[in-house]
């Protein structure tokens, strides 16, 4: 059986080999077996129908001519499948998983050769890698680690701007699932396996998973990628602050910063479950004040959390009913256009105390309150303005059409006049 | 009115500039009246919306600021900040559209009655040519908002006229004041509106009403065969002007109505890198030679279609124009019913194209 379906590829790749074209046949043997119009393996494979699982056929190598023998060695210009897949001819076959980084670090770590595709092209993954919790497990042999083609695929490898691409950024939380969603995996390493579920429950991945925002945080933005490591409390915060970075600035700043080293985002945002921030956040008088974690009822943190809470409901209350008044002054078809920029400031400023609350300071969120204030009283101001002169056209409206009226019937009424004398005469 | 003319201030006036033409006018006009004595007053309320386009006209000009970048912030300005702009500049836009109606009005009843004829031949070109003119205000003065639907409805409007044959490209681009409509489109229909317009129809319109004044009411041919018995006039002053007044007040509160409660929309600015948006119309009274160049095919035998439509309709125009002079010269036609048969019609056609361009 087996010499059977020897003598059928043997057949297969003789067909091929008769039906290739002259000129290709002619190419010149000096030609790197990448720069090679032919690839013997695809034609063969192809025929054969023994596909590499997952294969695409627009893989990032395979379009630029890397092919098949940039990873697993032979001569792609040979149809002679004994020789091409030879030890002779640098043939490796399938690459252990311990080589792979090493393996793609062969391309991927020289510069010369990278920036021919992408001028400002990284080329330190592997450096990286080998200092990640993955690398250095790897290194000692653990067969359960995710090494290059765990997170890229092995024949379906697209830039991590493609969407098709498995790091891609909405694809990332999948691509990290695959293991760490792995319970079993997992628990021999002592990890949790409920990060993606936390995740996709959570303000960055309701962005990312449902509206599609790539902007938000995915996994590698706060683990690294190739230098995948777990942040530790004082990195957490640096962490957060590369994108919020008002947040941070304040927070380093500030009294809480200085005295407790050990606090970081997480303690009161979380992790990978980091839900949208409330005002009630800061409530002392509710169950939901997440500073009662800490603080107790009567201390000075819990009067700096109750203080600022009270500042930004001010604003907040005058903002819901400055925009009350620009409904109704929309409804009424009145000028709305500065009510709305004095809104705008007021929402502003809204922002501003909610970041300024990172400072812990109640002076700097009063202040910053007080603009807040300024504003919303005067799109109030405005908008009872606008709604006040809408009153006073419909009056003016009505008392102008009844004065022309009874100028109308005046009019009216000496045409009468004149008829009746006209009829006398 | 006569008590007038026996005052100290009339007599004063009279010694030096012989008041007796007016005085005539004063005391001998008289208006027929007959079941169609109402047509009469179209002419009257046309001139007041006129007038009432030259106030509120004069009183935008204050705050308008033509150009690129201040047209349509100036308008945002009149019509929020202003104290009454809002009102105004709605009095205008709707003042405007009301005036064109009536005109037409005016022009189809005169038509009818056959009150064109010999010898108010130049009463009626030059209210042709007024009508002519007010089409000219209202295109020149769609654009002067600068906001989005009026560029294109100008970029549309320009192009059309760009299609008479050989004078058309060198015409639309005195039009634009370029290739393009822009920044000196606007200049350039900023004087026509507010200084080029307003020159030729004063000097047109106080020759209509000269005309009027020096010929007397129009009295159709059913009138003039009744006995003099029974022929019945009213005295222009005060009973003709005074019922004018009525209509006026009416019409007044019309516009203020719709000034109040139906506002026109400034829209958005004009932005010309932007793609064309959906809806684009000329003014309803251009919309039956719109729709008209529309309907035409891209070639009638050697000609352009729309050259084709461009050309007819400046011919019947002038047609229109010189009617009281065309004289049938075939007896078996009655020439009274041929130019009613001949007005319908015209006004069928307008008013089919007109429906079919707001319904397609």
């Amino acid at each position: 059986m087996k010499s059977q379906l020897q003598l059928l590829k043997h057949l297969t790749a003789l067909t091929i080999f008769m039906l290739t074209p002259y000129y290709l046949m002619g190419q010149d043997s000096s030609q790197s077996p990448g720069e090679s119009q032919v690839n013997t393996c695809l034609e063969c494979h192809e025929v054969l129908e023994v596909m590499p699982e997952g294969y695409s056929a627009d893989d990032v190598h395979q379009a630029a001519a890397t092919s098949c023998v940039g990873c697993h060695g032979g001569d792609a210009t040979n149809y002679d499948m004994d020789e091409s897949m030879s030890p002779a001819a640098g043939y490796i076959g399938i690459p252990s998983r311990q080589d792979i980084p090493k393996l793609c670090g062969r391309c991927h770590s020289h510069i010369d050769y990278m920036r021919t595709f992408r001028p400002r092209i990284a080329t330190d993954q592997v450096d990286q890698y080998n200092q990640s919790i993955h690398g250095k497990k790897l290194a000692e042999g653990d067969q359960n680690v995710a090494e290059c083609v765990s997170c890229h695929t092995s024949h379906a490898i697209f830039p991590a701007d493609d969407p098709r691409s498995t790091t891609y950024a909405i694809n990332i939380p999948n691509t990290c699932r695959q293991c760490h969603g792995n319970a079993e995996l997992m628990d021999q390493y002592g990890l949790g396996h409920d990060q993606y579920d936390k995740y996709a429950t959570s303000v960055h991945g309701k962005a990312l998973l449902e509206r599609k925002d790539t902007g938000v945080a995915t996994c590698n933005d706060c683990h690294g990628n190739h230098g995948a490591t777990p942040p530790d409390a004082e990195s957490i915060s640096n962490i957060c602050g590369s994108c919020h970075l008002n947040n941070l600035t304040y927070f380093k700043q500030s009294q809480m910063a200085e005295d407790f080293d050990i606090h970081s985002c997480q303690e009161c945002h979380g992790n990978h479950d980091i839900q949208p921030p409330t005002d009630q956040m800061l409530n002392t008088d509710s169950d939901t004040a997440i500073c009662l974690t800490c603080h107790s009822v009567g201390d000075a943190g819990a009067a700096t959390a109750f203080a600022m809470y009270r500042d930004i409901e001010t604003v907040d209350s005058l903002y819901t009913l400055a925009q009350t008044k620009l409904k109704a002054s929309q409804t009424s078809g009145m000028n709305y256009a500065e009510i709305d920029y004095q809104l705008q400031q007021t929402k502003q400023n809204l922002i501003q105390m909610r970041t300024l609350i990172h400072t812990f300071d109640t002076e700097e969120v009063k202040a910053k309150g007080a603009d807040g204030i300024k504003t919303a009283k005067e799109a109030i101001h405005l908008a009872e303005m606008e709604i006040q002169e809408f009153q006073t056209r419909r009056v003016g409206y009505g008392l102008s059409t009844l004065a022309i009226v009874i100028l109308a019937i005046a009019v009216f009424l000496k045409i009468r006049q004149r008829d009746e004398m006209l009829k006398q005469q | 009115m006569s008590n007038f003319f026996d005052s100290r201030v009339a007599r004063w006036l009279d010694d030096r500039l012989d008041l007796s033409p007016i005085k005539n006018l004063v005391e001998h006009k008289k208006v027929p009246i007959h079941h169609h004595t109402v047509w009469y007053y179209m002419g009257g309320v046309t001139l007041f919306l006129f007038l009432v386009q030259v106030f509120s006209g004069i009183l935008l000009l204050m705050y308008y600021r033509p150009g690129e970048n201040s047209a349509y912030e100036s308008m945002q300005f009149i019509t929020s900040k202003v104290h009454f702009g809002w009102l105004i500049r709605n009095i205008h836009a709707w003042g405007a559209n009301i005036m064109v109606l009536f005109a037409f009005i005016h022009m189809f009843s005169v038509f009818f009655t056959k009150a064109f004829k010999r010898p108010r031949e130049l009463t009626w070109a030059t209210g042709f040519i007024l009508l002519v003119l007010a089409m000219g205000f209202g295109f020149s003065g769609y654009l002067l908002p600068w906001n989005e639907l009026a560029f294109f409805a100008t970029k549309v409007g320009t192009d059309i006229a760009g299609v008479v044959p050989i004078i058309g490209e060198k015409l639309k681009i005195v039009l634009r004041g370029g290739d393009d409509v822009t920044g000196a489109t606007l200049s350039r229909f900023f004087g026509i509106h507010v200084a080029i317009l307003p020159a030729l129809t004063t000097v047109l319109l106080g020759l209509h009403l000269l005309f009027v004044q020096r010929q007397g009411m129009s009295e159709p041919e059913f009138f003039e065969e009744l006995p003099e018995a029974k022929k019945h006039y009213i005295p222009f002053f005060p009973d003709f002007v005074l019922r004018d007044a009525l209509l006026w007040l009416v019409v007044l509160i019309i516009i203020l109505s719709l000034a109040v409660f139906f506002p026109w929309e400034l829209g958005l600015k004009a932005d010309p890198l932007a793609s064309a948006p959906m809806g684009i119309r000329p003014e309803w009274y251009f919309m039956f030679m719109f729709q008209s160049l529309k309907f035409l095919p891209p070639h009638i035998l050697f000609f352009e279609g729309e050259t084709l439509g461009v050309l007819f309709f400046a011919v019947a125009g002038i047609f229109w124009m010189l009617i009281p002079f065309v004289k049938l010269q075939n007896g078996s036609i009655n020439e009274s019913k041929f130019f009613t048969y001949f007005g319908l019609a015209t006004l069928a056609f307008m008013l089919g194209m007109t429906i079919l361009g707001y319904l397609v």
